[in-house]
């Protein structure tokens, strides 16, 4: 933090756990840490699910209109009444991992890895952890526990501050 | 001739700059790491990160849908 050295920082609140939404804090809080910055990433509600030992991330275009794949050349979306079928899940999510793989692009495990690795600090937002009954044991070594105010202390002391 | 060379062909935002930021961590001040990667972002993300970090980026070359960037190991 900027009081504490002489390096700029950044804090991220992390609300989303969808593997689309998962993309956006890591490549942030690892590409951040790469350049120098203290980063400190705060998970919070469903964003919390990202702390777990066993990642199963799921997407669904559902009531997401511009959600849509390549496919054959052009671009295919999912319409509403189709995305809530039984299997349109775990379909989506197939074609984003692969799309992932096939594009070069890194697993939100392995960013996690990297975060972790370039001592990006995490906080587990205790109050989720209560609420959706989260065991400490079924989440990765390296975050603490806070609240509200451990993300409000690091922000008054940040130079760049996220909510996603 | 760079001092070391890495690899971040197929390699997709943000991995070439992290793993950039390894090698660099482990190379002593003043020498050089040419970087090799296939991302067209990388063009902007590497003058970006040599702009913020305080290293050097000493050339940035493309060719054949190969870009190729030397950074110099200065902070």
């Amino acid at each position: 933090m900027s009081d504490e050295t002489n390096a700029k920082s950044m804090s991220i609140i992390v609300t989303k756990g969808t593997l689309d939404w998962a993309y956006p804090p890591f490549i942030l809080a690892t590409t951040a840490a790469a350049m120098g910055l203290d980063v400190t990433m705060f998970f919070t509600f469903y964003g919390l699910a990202l702390l777990k030992k066993d990642l199963d991330l799921k997407v669904n275009p559902l009531g997401n209109a511009a959600m849509e794949m390549p496919m054959g050349g052009g671009h295919m979306a999912m319409p509403n009444i189709l995305a809530a079928l039984p299997g349109a899940t775990a379909l989506t999510t197939n074609m984003m991992k692969n799309m992932i793989k096939k594009k070069g692009v890194a697993s939100i495990e392995e960013l996690r890895d990297m975060a972790l690795e370039a001592d990006v600090k995490m906080i587990a937002c205790q109050m989720t952890m209560d609420l959706f009954e989260y065991k400490k044991e079924d989440m990765i070594e390296g975050p603490v526990l806070g609240g509200a105010a451990s993300w409000v202390d690091v922000a008054t002391r940040s130079d760049i501050n996220l909510y996603i | 001739m760079a001092d070391q060379v890495l690899d971040a062909k197929g390699l997709n935002c943000p991995l070439p700059i992290l793993r950039t930021k390894k090698a660099l961590k482990d190379m002593p001040t003043g020498a050089t790491l040419e970087i090799l990667a296939t991302d067209p972002g990388a063009v902007k993300d590497f003058e970006a990160f040599c702009r913020t970090t305080g290293n050097e980026l000493v050339s940035s070359n493309v060719n054949g849908g190969v870009y190729s960037f030397v950074i110099k190991h200065t902070a």
